[in-house]
């Protein structure tokens, strides 16, 4: 008797499982180390998506299991991404913060079947590794072209292109001058900065001593910024007029309570402003200051990972839970829907998002905090990179 | 011409805040003969009780600086006490070993309780904005780092040559065991030395915050370049650590002007000129 009723227990509870799977989704970011906070983004967005939506699609409960690369390590990523894949199991790779972990984890995509979200690596020859790769985030030439524009308009005729020296750096650097250029300007000189750089003072001067009207700076957001933004002020060119133009990493939200009144006034292109002003950001930003716990940390990342999430959530729902990475990618190709940060969708042919790209100025709220105002936007700015690279 | 004296301005500016932060490692380093990786990890303390003071509680810079140095001292008096004693005189594998391990220690707590954002210490209404020096306009923050590593660099000269203090020191770092039998109590001597070296850490956090911004991981970031400051001075030399952190201020200063694509290779390009001609550094002491 009792062992009859066992095995009617245990037909009811596997019958009952056996219809609805538990699929993973395998995320690989910085948690730790001197980039953590960019990581603790992509969870904030990635549990903010969750407790909005719900861990199910259909029957299907999604399960996200992280793993930690603290800087940029190509082979570590790689050596992770395939224990996600063998051990966990995961459907679904996503995250990314540094290009070279994503290009490494690119070739063992359509061998483990798993399609790629990124949430952030910004350089545009990414998508072009592998057919799986889908991204949720921008590339450097997609948020700095729209910059020299800008430029241009406001008068500026010859500017110098101060970056660091580094992948993305010259990125900005390059689709700066292309869109400078092209608009009739002259970029007079380009100076590449070592990443370790801690002062400034020499640049300014240098800067300076070029006689431009204005200058494109390009440095990864972060300590160094606070320095370049400061020695800018201190140095006085902000007072002999010199005009300051950037890709909004240098005003990171997370990075604006450091760089305080230094930085009121700086005009930034950017895809996503905490402060944009929607019904969908505002559920977003409530939803991801509960997940991050201080509403000061919480920047670009986060959206990224929220979209990446929301892409995710598509392919299962087009694979009904099968594991079938190309059918998931080809479900979202054209995919178009309203993200927190304005209307965003994925270009069918190189299966990056394409989206609006805001010129912002750092302004003082009403509470004293301070923000990215949004003053002017790019509609449907798709990524210049891949035709440059052409 | 003018270009010429921007560049020796910002380079003695740049040297002097390089100085304030390494000296206190050059201190533990020669005269204590301890390989002390924490360094940074004291200094990034006093750069978040700085923080903390001036601008959490609002207290004004001066208060910060001594708030920051006292409170740093009290951190590290218990650190000495049970951790570093163990590791006078041992070997140096042991004590990289243990001094990084407090370093990573301080950066996981230091994320946990201030969080991985950058802090920044509100400096005093005189220190903002700049002063004129006729040819150009240089920080006034910038003439107070200068100030404060003479300050320093003096003071420290006065204690260790003029002093029974420093007599003292220097014995029991050249010979513990005899100078014990001397009566000099080796213990305290160490322990003094430690706290005056932690003390100029944080010191040097505080001051040098406007150019190395504090957040968790100031504690590795800046590392190398304070034992590369340490080691081209000659370890315990104060002239040295002078004239070596002017040395490297104005080549890097120099070469991030001229070229700043080639990045710090003149600056260490100079380090290595200097240890092979120098092996003990600019004026470091045969052991």
């Amino acid at each position: 008797m009792k062992k009859l009723v066992i095995a009617a227990v245990a037909a009811l509870v596997l019958g009952g499982t056996a219809y609805a799977d538990t699929i993973k989704v395998g995320v690989i970011g910085p948690f730790s180390g001197p980039f953590a906070l960019q990581g603790k983004n992509f969870k904030a967005g990635i549990d903010a998506y969750m407790a909005l939506n719900g861990n199910k699609v259909g029957d299907d409960t999604v399960e996200v299991v992280y793993r930690d690369v603290p800087q940029a390590d190509p082979a570590q990523s790689k050596a992770l991404a395939q224990e996600l894949i063998v051990k966990e199991k995961v459907q679904y790779l996503a995250g990314f913060y540094f290009t070279p972990d994503a290009m490494a984890v690119t070739p063992i995509l359509k061998q483990g079947n798993v399609p790629m979200v990124i949430m952030n690596a910004a350089t545009s020859a990414i998508v072009t590794k592998s057919p799986l790769v889908v991204r949720t985030s921008f590339t450097t030439w997609q948020t700095s072209t729209p910059i020299a524009k800008v430029a241009f308009d406001s008068g500026v005729k010859k500017v110098i292109s101060v970056v660091s020296d580094y992948g993305p750096g010259i990125d900005a650097e390059n689709a700066f001058k292309a869109g400078f250029e092209k608009a009739g300007g002259q970029v007079v000189e380009a100076i590449r900065m070592p990443l370790a750089t801690n002062d400034f003072s020499p640049i300014m001067q240098r800067i300076k001593d070029s006689g431009a009207q204005g200058v494109f700076a390009f440095l990864p957001s972060g300590p160094t910024t606070l320095g370049f933004v400061k020695a800018y002020n201190e140095n006085g060119l902000k007072a002999a007029g010199i005009k300051f133009f950037a890709p909004g990493d240098l005003t990171q939200e997370s990075d604006l309570p450091a760089l305080g009144d230094a930085a009121l006034g700086i005009q930034t292109t950017f895809h996503y402003a905490v402060s944009h002003d929607s019904p969908e950001n505002k559920a977003f930003v409530d939803a991801a200051t509960k997940a991050i716990g201080n509403k000061a940390e919480l920047s670009f990342p986060a959206v990224s990972a929220y979209d990446g999430m929301y892409v995710i959530y598509k392919m299962i729902e087009a694979t009904g839970g099968k594991q079938d990475a190309q059918k998931a990618v080809d479900a979202v190709k054209g995919l178009s829907w309203v993200s927190p940060r304005g209307p965003v969708f994925i270009d069918p042919e190189s299966r990056h998002i394409t989206q609006n790209i805001y010129l912002r100025e750092v302004a003082k709220a009403g509470d004293g905090t301070y923000i990215n105002k949004e003053v002017q936007t790019f509609e449907k700015q798709g990524d210049p990179g891949l035709e440059a690279a052409k | 011409m003018q270009t010429v004296f921007s560049i020796a301005v910002d380079a003695l500016a740049y040297g002097m805040v390089l100085f304030v932060i390494s000296i206190g490692l050059s201190v533990t380093m020669g005269l204590m003969r301890v390989v002390n990786l924490a360094h940074g990890a004291f200094a990034m303390i006093g750069g978040y009780v700085a923080s903390y003071v001036a601008r959490d509680l609002g207290l004004g810079y001066t208060v910060a600086i001594v708030a920051a140095v006292a409170a740093t001292i009290i951190i590290a008096i218990p650190i000495e006490r049970f951790l570093y004693r163990r590791i006078y005189g041992a070997p140096e594998l042991t004590q990289v070993l243990m001094t990084i391990g407090i370093t990573f220690c301080v950066i996981g707590i230091a994320n946990y309780l201030m969080g991985p954002t950058l802090k920044t210490i509100p400096l005093a209404e005189a220190l903002q904005g700049s002063a004129d020096l006729g040819f150009r306009t240089i920080p006034v923050h910038r003439l107070f780092a200068i100030v404060c590593g003479l300050a320093v660099a003096l003071g420290l000269w006065f204690v260790i040559d003029r002093t029974s203090f420093g007599v003292k020191l220097r014995a029991s770092v050249d010979n513990a065991a005899m100078a014990a039998a001397l009566g000099v109590r080796t213990e305290i001597i160490y322990a003094v030395s430690f706290g005056v070296a932690v003390g100029l850490a944080a010191l040097g956090g505080v001051v040098g915050a406007e150019l190395l911004p504090v957040e968790p991981y100031y504690a590795l970031r800046y590392m190398v370049t304070f034992l590369v400051v340490v080691s081209v001075g000659g370890a315990g030399s104060i002239p040295g650590a002078l004239i070596a952190c002017l040395l490297l201020g104005a080549i890097d200063t120099t070469g991030r002007y001229l070229m700043p694509e080639f990045g710090e290779f003149f600056f260490y390009l100079a380090v290595i000129a200097i240890i092979c001609i120098f092996p003990r550094g600019l004026a470091g002491r045969a052991k």
